[in-house]
């Protein structure tokens, strides 16, 4: 038979397949199916709850929440009114999570970067498996112990090289102080979030690079390559979004960090920019700071607060998520 | 054919001891001239000392390439020096967590710490007097609860993804991805606006297992589905091949051959909350007494008491609290280190 | 080109080529192994290897999979060291100079031995310009006329036409049988003596292979290549000499080595003879 002649045969609608589950099947995926559900369920619940008791202070302040500088609460803890009415912004809490977070990430991810290259390209197996395992372990340090370990044993050293800075590049208005006091800084609040995302960002950056084609790195080697010249035209092209993601991921986590942060800084109701100096603000510290004694209405506007750090650290984890599995499908 | 001579493989690649020489002279150079910089410059301390090392490692290393194989080659061992210090700059932090918490931390230890509370001590009693055992058992109370209720979410979650991939597995995956990320802070206050704040109910271990519950959860949920991924097909087919049905296949075959991994993935999500603080101020309040009923009233944790010493500010409870870091600190190295070794385990 | 070559059997198609004497070409370096053996941990891959590759000439190494002919041409350029687990015994002399000798510096040997791979791997990050130029930015040489070296290889490796109107674009852009050639236009802006060439059609389809043997044929003028491959035709239609490897359950040998012609028409082993009609492998 030709082919034009069996062409001319009824080429017959595909069967359709069905099935018809158990009983206990159906039951099985229906459980599974809620459980699958949870991280759903529970990530609504949060923008919800928060929601609702913080609209009263949104729908009040509006806009001014996040622009405010000033946080102060008009009632006293025993319900009786105070003097003025309330303002709450959580302006210099937010100017202050950017820019301890920031310093992290600039701080943090060269080197979480160039560990993952050493550890991947460079260590010898037996001190690979050793590293990897230290680094790991760090991720796993409640962060109360890294806030501890920093105002004690950190804090000297970051005041000292905080001097140096400003001694030798204070003409920089970042590395400018108002006032000489160098403990509590966002800078020393930006190093321990550097040490607390390098686990992350090493992880994630490890994971891309492990990817690497193996044909693209010989082909780099066959051309005359150094390890390193390989690595620039190779390696890092193809990691750079994964860098990007790990960056993103670092930095949704030092922006979301309460007990380290809070333990280091000297909290202050003021936009603060110049890094070495002592005053800075974090918005889960403020809330910490707040809590213990804060009326009903106050409550209520850490919450709000609560609910603008939970958006703005989803918002970033979606994004780096997103650029992350991009550049672990796509084949270049 | 039969009689050829086979000479011994040799790897001309690796270095000789004789070809060392010029690193071992390396060597001398950045230690004594790491010396003479905290002797002579303004640097000093520690990491004044591991600065001074590492400028001088990069000097020391490109110059010798370069005198032996050229310019690219130096370029070459600049930065391959350059990554090897950020290297050890990234796991220097341990290294001084380690010391600090260990030469601070035995101090606070004696045997009633762990057996006696602190109902009857305040926080300028002297170090023998007492204890975290209530915090102790209050942390492993949270930890069960918590365990309870994110273990099978988290499996089911990782079932799904991997078994059923139904609809939305994608946004699912991707949800607790973000989830991951969420502030421990957030969770915390999300317990205390849902299930405290006008409820007219109080603190209490369980608001704690809630909290924690949410945080592990997702770590629960990504370990496994990674470990059931690793479960080849194969084995499901042969499973559904035998007449079993999907869940008698996934209760039978799947997941005990996924066990130990799954252990793992419960190991690592419990200690990723043995340590956090910060929900646990907002929904357990912290006593200071033994409290076994998790449902009422408040409850002591290790975190909680480090926090709670740490704020007091006397000199007696800053050494509880680096005594409470090293039992937690242990807690959490152990936990570690078992997962470890059940995660290389051949599933 | 296709249908001046319709084979009626290898010994016919080598017959056609009159392969040349070593050292009659102008340019090109000898490369040679002396009683070379090559290691994977503690199995034995490839033993006891002694070969002359005359300047100027195509030598094509044949025999079954696994036979140790990959490994092999690897240790030519010391890409044989990747391998964690990778040792070696013997000697593999270019231009007179051991490769393997203390104090050489690798990188320098892959300059002048050069090698394309089974799979065309041009970098996705860069241009087809930049790929063809990459070389010299990966091993940091200098490099005065970089347009007149861009065109120069690329029309060595017989791609100039198809791309010259559009040099910035991706080398992902080229179809498999260009992106291969843009692989040889790459290898050839550094300059090496030696081409080693590991199966570089077998990923390709038969259009794409031929455009490939006639770009071997032209560079044989100018330099030694080695290539490996699977097809006996393509070794009998472009290679002056032939090695026949074989692993019969012992480490990897070379039985027999010959001008192409005398390896299709009379093999003197009786293996070669089965492998080459077809009777094995």
């Amino acid at each position: 038979m030709s082919i034009t002649e069996s062409a001319k045969v009824a080429i017959p609608e595909p069967r359709k397949i069905s099935t018809v589950p158990r009983f206990s099947d159906r039951v099985f995926r229906v459980v599974v199916f809620c459980g699958g559900l949870s991280a759903l369920i529970i990530l609504a619940a949060i923008a919800i709850f928060l929601g609702i008791r913080g609209f009263s202070i949104l729908s009040q302040t509006g806009l001014r929440f996040v622009t405010q500088y000033e946080w102060y609460s008009a009632i006293n803890t025993d319900g009786t009114a105070g003097e003025e009415g309330s303002t709450f912004g959580i302006g210099a809490m937010l100017i202050g999570t950017i820019i301890t977070a920031l310093i992290a990430v600039v701080i943090g991810v060269p080197i979480a970067v160039a560990s993952a290259l050493f550890l991947n390209f460079y260590a010898p197996n037996s001190l690979r498996g050793f590293l990897v395992a230290v680094i790991d372990l760090m991720a796993a340090f409640p962060s109360i112990l890294f806030g501890l370990w920093a105002f004690n044993i950190l804090m000297p050293s970051g005041e000292y090289w905080a001097k140096i800075l400003h001694k030798y590049l204070g003409f920089v208005p970042f590395f400018d102080v108002s006032a000489p006091v160098f403990t509590r800084s966002p800078f020393i609040a930006g190093i321990v979030l550097a040490i607390m995302i390098i686990p992350i960002v090493t992880s994630v950056s490890r994971e891309v690079f492990s990817q690497t084609p193996l044909d693209r790195i010989q082909a780099a080697y066959a051309l005359g390559a150094t390890k390193w010249t390989m690595i620039k035209a190779v390696v890092l092209p193809f990691g750079s979004s994964g860098i990007v993601g790990g960056a993103m991921l670092g930095l949704g986590r030092a922006m979301g960090e309460t007990v380290a942060v809070f333990t280091v800084l000297n909290i202050v109701f003021q936009a603060n920019f110049q890094v070495l100096l002592g005053a800075g603000g974090n918005v889960a510290s403020l809330i910490i700071l707040k809590f213990g004694e804060a009326s009903i209405e106050e409550i209520n506007a850490l919450m709000a607060a609560g609910l603008i750090l939970f958006l703005l650290t989803l918002l970033i984890n979606m994004a780096a998520d997103l650029i992350v599995n991009r550049s672990s499908r796509k084949g270049r | 054919m039969s009689t050829m001579l086979v000479p011994k493989p040799i790897k001309p690649w690796q270095r000789k001891p004789k070809e060392m020489l010029p690193e071992v002279g390396g060597v001398f150079f950045v230690v004594i001239g790491t010396w003479a910089a905290i002797e002579f410059t303004g640097l000093s301390g520690k990491l004044g000392a591991f600065i001074s090392a590492s400028l001088l490692s990069l000097l020391a290393s490109t110059f010798i390439s370069n005198q032996s194989r050229g310019k690219s080659a130096a370029k070459n061992s600049f930065f391959g020096t350059l990554v090897a210090v950020f290297s050890i700059l990234a796991i220097l932090p341990v290294i001084s967590i380690f010391g600090t918490v260990l030469i601070k931390g035995t101090k606070g230890i004696y045997i009633g710490f762990f057996t006696n509370d602190m109902s009857l001590s305040s926080v300028n009693d002297p170090l023998n007097s007492g204890g975290i055992f209530h915090a102790i058992v209050g942390t492993l109370l949270l930890i069960s609860f918590a365990m309870l209720i994110s273990v099978p979410l988290g499996i089911l979650t990782a079932l799904y993804l991997t078994e059923i991939k139904g609809p939305g597995s994608r946004l699912i995956r991707f949800l607790v991805q973000a989830m991951s990320g969420v502030p421990s802070i957030v969770a915390g206050l999300f317990i205390y606006s849902a299930f405290i704040s006008g409820t007219g109910r109080g603190f209490s271990g369980f608001m704690g297992s809630l909290a924690l519950s949410i945080l592990m959860l997702p770590t629960v949920a990504r370990t496994a589905e990674e470990v059931l991924l690793l479960i080849p097909s194969d084995l499901r087919e042969a499973g559904l091949a035998l007449g079993g049905t999907q869940w008698r296949t996934v209760a039978m075959v799947v997941v005990p051959a996924a066990k130990s991994g799954l252990i793992t993935a419960v190991i690592l999500g419990v200690a990723r909350i043995a340590g956090e603080t910060a929900p646990l101020l907002f929904t357990t309040g912290g006593g200071d007494t033994l409290n076994l009923n998790p449902f009422n009233n408040v409850m002591g944790s290790v975190p909680f008491a480090i926090w709670k010493a740490l704020i007091s500010g006397s000199a007696e409870s800053n050494a509880r609290a680096w005594a409470s870091i090293l039992v937690l600190l242990v807690m959490v190295m152990v936990l570690f280190f078992v997962a470890r070794k059940l995660g290389k385990r051949k599933i | 080109m296709s249908d001046q070559v319709k084979p009626t059997s290898l010994a016919s198609i080598a017959g056609n080529r009159v392969s040349r004497t070593p050292g009659s070409a102008p340019l090109g370096t000898g490369l040679e192994t002396r009683n070379l053996h090559a290691w994977f941990g503690k199995n034995h891959v490839l033993a006891d290897i002694s070969l002359d590759f005359a300047s100027g000439t195509v030598t094509a190494l044949i025999g079954p999979s696994g036979c140790g002919k990959s490994t092999f041409i690897r240790t030519l350029n010391r890409m044989h060291e990747f391998i964690p687990t990778a040792a070696m015994a013997g000697e593999v002399l270019l231009d007179g100079k051991d490769i393997y000798a203390a104090g050489v510096d690798v990188t320098k040997i892959r300059l002048k031995v050069g090698m394309v791979f089974q799979k065309p791997n041009p970098f996705p990050s860069m241009t087809i310009g930049e790929n063809v130029l990459s070389g010299l930015r990966l091993a940091q040489l200098k490099q005065s006329n970089k347009e007149e070296l861009l065109e120069e290889c690329l029309k060595r490796a017989g791609l100039w036409n198809e791309v010259k109107d559009r040099l910035n674009a991706h080398g992902g852009s080229l179809s498999g049988g260009q992106q291969q050639r843009l692989c040889i236009a790459r290898s050839l802006a550094v300059k090496p003596d030696v081409l080693l060439m590991d199966e570089p059609c077998s990923a390709l389809d038969p259009g794409s292979t031929l455009r490939i043997e006639e770009t071997i044929r032209e560079l044989s003028k100018t330099m030694t290549i080695i290539i490996v491959t699977h097809n006996m035709q393509q070794a009998a239609r472009i290679s002056d000499y032939t090695a026949f490897f074989l692993a019969d359950g012992h480490p990897g040998e070379m039985v027999e080595v010959g001008p192409t012609s005398e390896i299709f028409a009379r093999p003197k082993d009786q293996r070669t003879e089965n492998y080459v009609t077809g009777r094995f492998g």
